[in-house]
């Protein structure tokens, strides 16, 4: 087995969440699940579209900020990338700040196009590099988007699994929350529910994240390593060492 | 037709106190170089209205004091990190802040282009954004065929929309290319003001390769020409980003004195014509 860093191995698992899917689309600061995708897309040999948010290579909108949005309300796009300040055991995601809202302690960015694609978007992958328990909590003090909605709600889209540093869970809608799916190299179920705030259920065996293999490192390193310089550039140069294309 | 064509710092001066200005994100069309003339003109009071969210310019314009109201969906410096001066201004509580989601702020827009008070949109609903914004109200299918709740939102008709393009020609085309939420921008303000990288000769609606990314100028109400106006951000098509100034903003922004100093240097100072 080859080595790999902690990067290449997130990006490999996410990108096992996207096989067989038409179209996934990446919002902004996402270089993992950017290179996720442009990594499913390269093993798919091209029929994966990916639409990548501020990328000029990978953009097939022509109808300005608005069409990523009206395509997901169609059911046009299958897959896409949420994270959070805060996360917590029903999936809920705040991207707006810890505190009394609006007199946060702490400010986020804000809730970007979290609240519409979390209902439209069939397999949302929450991708939150940091687990601790103070990201993921029982109770997040901001709901931008929830992770789940009553019945009558138009919801064709959700939390279908959860990848940190540590770890992926899987999200069971049905029993409105996460199971912890398989435990990252290096990595212990105790350590898991150490740093996770929430509750989740832990099968009695949890096995490791599949490390990727080579013929995934060899594409990572090379075609998509060179794709992903486009948009991540720094992102690139640090984790496979490609010289920036600007 | 030429008395469209101004000078930036009429441009500042026209955008009056107050006012609530559409502004795109930091990869779209950015007009710092208006952005240096209004803190230059010590503006107040703006609502500032990100289309969908803000960076730079917002954290700019809220440093120096100009901005009473944000609605966006986010401010983003995008890797380059929090942005100091909007964190600080929520921090000291010395800005109102009106949080969004991006198709809610594009749908706002469409009602107002379209002359409607309100437009319906998807998704929202059981979000905590919802529960604090009074020009979001939740509804339901008036034709029956779907049940279940569904979030109308109010227009957003901004006062003036501020932008940066390519090109702009003599009668106030501008051409934006493909980034067509700056149309949308355009048809949805009372009044749309432009600055240019370079003014073309010739009506810009009368190619047709150009013409179906152009702004007509029957939105647009004045023009300056501005080389490398949107720097220290970038302009698609035709130069990136500087990096390391951004970086120096960044480091220097961090807190109040610094950006003073940033200020003083690049709005009041030598380099202001940057």
């Amino acid at each position: 087995m080859a080595e790999f860093q902690t990067e290449e191995l997130l990006i490999a698992t996410v990108a096992d969440m996207l096989a067989g899917l038409r179209h996934v689309a990446v919002g902004a600061q996402s270089p993992i699940p950017g290179s996720a995708a442009l990594l499913a897309q390269a093993r798919s040999g091209g029929a994966l579209r990916v639409s990548m948010l501020g990328s000029e290579a990978h953009s097939p909108f022509t109808d300005g900020g608005r069409e990523l949005f009206d395509c997901a309300a169609q059911g046009r796009i299958d897959a896409f990338f949420l994270g959070g300040g805060q996360i917590d055991g029903q999936a809920n995601i705040n991207l707006v700040g810890i505190g009394d809202y609006p007199d946060t302690k702490v400010r986020f960015p804000g809730s970007f196009g979290s609240a519409y694609l979390y209902f439209l978007v069939p397999r949302v992958i929450l991708f939150r590099e940091e687990h601790t328990a103070r990201v993921l909590v029982p109770k997040v003090d901001f709901i931008s988007a929830p992770g789940v909605s009553e019945e009558t709600t138009h919801r064709t889209g959700g939390p279908h699994a959860l990848v940190t540093g540590r770890c992926v869970f899987d999200f069971d809608n049905a029993a409105k929350r996460f199971r912890l799916r398989s435990v990252h190299p290096g990595h212990t179920v105790d350590e898991i529910h150490e740093h996770t705030g929430f509750e989740f259920e832990t099968p009695d065996q949890v096995p490791e994240t599949p490390a990727p293999d080579d013929a995934t490192l060899t594409l990572l390193r090379g075609p998509v390593a060179a794709a992903v310089a486009e948009r991540y550039p720094s992102f690139a140069t640090k984790v496979f060492g490609t010289a920036s294309a600007a | 037709m030429s008395d469209l064509l101004t000078s930036v710092e009429d441009l500042a001066a026209r955008i009056p106190d107050g006012a609530k200005v559409a502004l795109a994100p930091d990869y779209s069309g950015v007009s710092l170089a208006t952005v240096r003339a209004l803190i230059a003109r010590d503006a107040k009071d703006l609502h500032l209205v990100g289309v969908p969210s803000v960076g730079f310019q917002g954290d700019m314009l809220i440093g120096a004091g100009c901005v009473a109201t944000l609605e966006t969906a986010a401010v983003t410096l995008e890797e380059y990190g929090p942005a100091p001066r909007f964190t600080a201004a929520i921090k000291a509580g010395t800005l109102k802040i009106i949080d969004g989601t991006c198709p809610a702020i594009h749908a706002g827009l469409t009602a107002a282009e379209k002359g409607i008070p309100f437009m319906p949109v998807r998704g929202i609903v059981g979000s905590d954004l919802e529960a604090h914004r009074d020009d979001w109200m939740i509804g339901s299918d008036p034709f029956g065929e779907e049940d279940g709740p569904i979030v109308m939102v109010k227009a957003i008709r901004p006062d003036i929309t501020l932008i940066h393009a390519p090109l702009s020609d003599r009668h106030g085309n501008v051409w934006i290319g493909v980034r067509r939420e700056m149309m949308l921008m355009a048809h949805a303000a009372k009044d749309t003001m432009v600055t240019a990288e370079e003014i073309y000769d010739g009506d810009l609606l009368a190619d047709e390769k150009l013409a179906p990314g152009t702004i007509p100028g029957l939105y647009v109400t004045a023009v300056a020409e501005a080389e490398k106006g949107a720097w220290p951000c970038g302009l698609f098509g035709r130069y990136g980003p500087d990096d390391a100034h951004l970086r120096d903003y960044l480091a220097r922004a961090k807190t109040e004195e610094g950006f003073a100093g940033y200020i003083d240097e690049f709005v009041h100072g030598a380099k202001a014509a940057g």
